[in-house]
């Protein structure tokens, strides 16, 4: 089984090609987006996705517009921003609206796979909470 | 920019010795010496014009009185002679006085009148000889047949001869009487004193000149000059006073520049028929002294006010021109500092646009060149002999990446500037802090960082973020300045006024002159290519500005440099300024320089 289940989106075709060759490489699930509402749809289309890495400057739907959708639609996918240098402050008004982490772009692999293992675990986290709660709820009815 | 002050004060002194503030100065002192100048000299050149006109006017109806008066007196004293002749004639027969007895007693009654004017009388028949005489000479039978006066005499019932030697050797002169006898003409004749009848001009004197005196037609004396001396032009005088400007009551006045150069003032008056010519001299400098005088005064007022006018004009306009000269040097720098803020604000926005555009494919050259990285681990190239070359290849490659991330990490730092929400801080706590931050790269480079803090401080409203990021760029700077000699650094606070000033100094290889106007400008940077972005100075610069601070820096070559930050002491002042600070996140700090 990969390490996680990833959704990257991102406007810049090379970069998402070969980012998601790279992570690939590097035991991920990647699916690819090159725009806020592909990503949506994918989202839509594999349930199963658990982390979305972000650029925040996309044209038309933007990370930041992205991120608020993706956070009341599915709001245990964890995401991860990546910024240009001038959108650091979207990048933290991203963390404010629910995002996991943000990252400068150009960042590090290594790095960037640490943070896609942790939001994966903070996923997998939260779901088993879920299941727990809910489990708990029936058990509870039934006593 | 508030730097080099030395340099600015010369500029300051040169600047009133262009061609523009020279020219500028001397139009104002012209006008105003023009409008000082103009009234007061036609205002005195109008008034001592008609006072000349008129004192003018005065002195010779004063003169002409005088003479007039005097001719009276001796037209007077000429007929009364003649009066007293006359009588005597009309009294007594030829008979009677060809007695010399009878004469001696005649001319005694005369004398009891008017003692000494009469000083003979004798009568002279047709043929000349004197009949008899009585006198102080001894003149009884003179022959007066060849004299000039005596052919005249005969002629006419009345006469009154020139003044001559005659006979007795001394100036006299003859009034004489026709009388007839038997058909035949006698003369009854009597000499006139010559000195009272010289006294009657010569007490006519005024002033230390004017003097009076008696010419005939032909410009012989007939009294007694008391400047004897006089030139030969006198002689001509008797023509010269009839072309002179005539007044009413026949006095002739003229006035005559003589060859010496000396100005004389003539007042004749005509005696006798016309036979002599009372005249009087004065020197004009003389005569018109009160006015010499007066003019004089006034010229040297005029000249003194003249010299304060041009004196005051000088001085008020070299103040002016300075003053003008100094707004516009204000006015100059003001420019220069809104140049300089515009500047920055262009600087910025353009860094920031680049940085971005610049970043997306840093990133992906980077993804790529990890890409390769990656691949090169699994396939059969491990074996290649160049895989040391691809893997430097590719390290290097990630290198530049970095460094061009740091690059635009600056810049935007520089275009955003960083979180500048105002708080209350304490100084000196700050300070402490960021050397604090500094200590660690210090001791690696040998440095010693001494802190002098002023306590206790008054809390200053400001952006803590802000001001770290200038004082760590200032460390770091002086840090590097030192850059493994080892040094000091000194940073003392100080309060002075209204202002708390931070003071940086290292023992460092100090800035040269030609450096120190551009240490604050973006991207100036001494040091080496891929060192530094030049941008550190020019934020700090930009942030104190905002505060409404000054920074400033002095550099002296192998003694080391001090930047001396001021930021002033005023909370409200700082509040309005919030409106310009969004919440802004942390960036990076610029380190380095």
């Amino acid at each position: 089984m990969s390490i996680a289940n990833v959704l990257l989106v991102d406007d810049e075709r090379p970069f998402v090609e070969t980012m998601s060759k790279r992570l690939t490489k590097r035991d991920l699930e990647i699916t690819t987006a090159f725009g806020g509402k592909e990503g949506l749809d994918k989202l839509d289309a594999q349930p199963n996705l658990e982390v979305v890495i972000l650029d925040v400057k996309m044209p038309e739907m933007d990370g930041i517009e992205t991120l608020k959708r993706i956070k009341s639609r599915f709001p245990l996918v964890e995401v991860i921003m990546l910024t240009g240098h001038a959108t650091v402050e979207t990048g933290i008004e991203g963390m404010k609206l629910g995002a996991y982490d943000y990252l400068m772009k150009p960042c590090d692999i290594d790095v960037l796979l640490g943070k896609v293992g942790e939001a994966a675990a903070k996923k997998r986290g939260h779901e088993e909470k879920i299941i727990e709660a809910r489990m708990k709820e029936i058990t509870s009815r039934r006593a | 920019m508030k730097i080099l002050p030395k340099n600015r004060a010369y500029m300051n002194t040169k600047r009133i010795d262009t061609p523009f503030y020279q020219s500028f100065s001397r139009r104002m002192v012209l006008i105003l010496i023009f409008v000082s100048f103009t009234p007061m000299v036609l205002v005195s050149g109008i008034i001592l014009d008609e006072f000349r006109v008129s004192y003018r006017e005065k002195i010779y109806a004063h003169l002409a009185e005088l003479v007039l008066k005097h001719k009276q007196n001796i037209d007077t004293f000429l007929d009364e002679k003649m009066g007293d002749i006359r009588f005597i004639t009309a009294s007594f027969t030829f008979e009677e006085l060809s007695d010399d007895i009878f004469l001696e007693k005649v001319l005694e009654d005369l004398r009891r009148e008017d003692a000494t004017v009469f000083e003979d009388l004798g009568i002279i028949n047709e043929q000349g000889r004197q009949v008899s005489y009585a006198g102080p000479y001894q003149l009884e039978r003179a022959d007066y047949s060849n004299a000039e006066w005596f052919q005249r005499a005969i002629e006419t019932p009345y006469y009154i001869s020139e003044v001559f030697m005659g006979l007795r050797g001394k100036p006299h002169f003859i009034v004489s009487v026709r009388g007839r006898h038997e058909g035949k003409y006698w003369l009854l004749r009597s000499t006139i004193d010559f000195v009272s009848f010289n006294s009657l001009v010569e007490n006519l004197r005024i002033g230390r000149t004017g003097f009076a005196l008696i010419l005939n037609r032909e410009g012989e004396f007939q009294t007694q000059s008391v400047f004897k001396a006089v030139d030969g032009d006198e002689r001509m005088l008797y023509q010269l006073i009839k072309k002179g400007e005539r007044r009413p009551n026949g006095i002739y006045i003229l006035e005559r520049t003589m060859d010496t150069g000396q100005e004389n003032i003539y007042v004749g008056a005509f005696l006798k028929d016309e036979d002599w010519l009372l005249i009087y001299q004065q020197d004009v400098d003389d005569a018109f002294s009160d006015l010499r005088r007066a003019q004089g005064i006034a010229v040297l007022i005029i000249l003194m006010g003249g010299l304060a006018i041009v004196v005051t004009a000088l001085i008020l306009s070299k103040k002016m021109v300075r003053q003008v000269a100094e707004l516009d040097q204000e006015k100059e720098m003001m420019n220069e500092q809104i140049i300089e803020t515009g500047k920055l604000a262009s600087v910025g926005e353009l860094a920031a646009g680049v940085a971005h555009e610049i970043n997306n494919p840093v990133a992906i050259m980077v993804e790529e060149a990890g890409w390769i990285e990656d691949l090169l681990e699994e396939e059969d190239l491990r074996e290649s002999e160049n895989l040391s070359e691809f893997l430097r290849a590719l390290n290097q490659i990630h290198i530049q990446g970095k460094r061009c991330k740091e690059i635009t990490h600056k810049l935007l730092s520089f275009a955003r500037k960083t979180d500048s929400r105002v708080h209350e801080i304490d100084l000196n706590e700050l300070v402490e802090e960021v050397v604090g931050l500094s200590a660690q790269q210090a001791r690696y480079n040998n440095v010693e960082i001494r802190v002098d803090l002023q306590e206790p401080l008054p809390p200053m409203r400001m952006s803590p973020t802000e001001l770290q990021q200038v004082l760590l760029n200032l460390i770091n700077n002086a840090l590097y300045a030192m850059d493994g000699r080892g040094g000091v650094i000194d940073v003392v606070t100080r309060r002075k006024e209204d202002h708390v000033l931070i003071e940086v100094s290292d023992t460092g290889p100090g800035i040269p002159e030609a450096n120190l106007g551009r240490i604050f400008d973006p991207f100036f940077t001494t040091k080496p290519v891929g060192k530094g972005s030049g941008l550190g100075l020019s934020i700090c610069y930009g942030i104190i500005k905002k505060m409404d601070g000054d920074i400033d820096v002095r550099s002296m070559v192998g003694e080391g440099t001090t930047f001396t930050v001021q930021v002033p002491i005023q909370p409200d002042r700082i509040d309005t300024l919030e409106p310009r600070t969004e919440p802004e996140p942390v960036a990076e700090f610029s380190s380095t320089d």
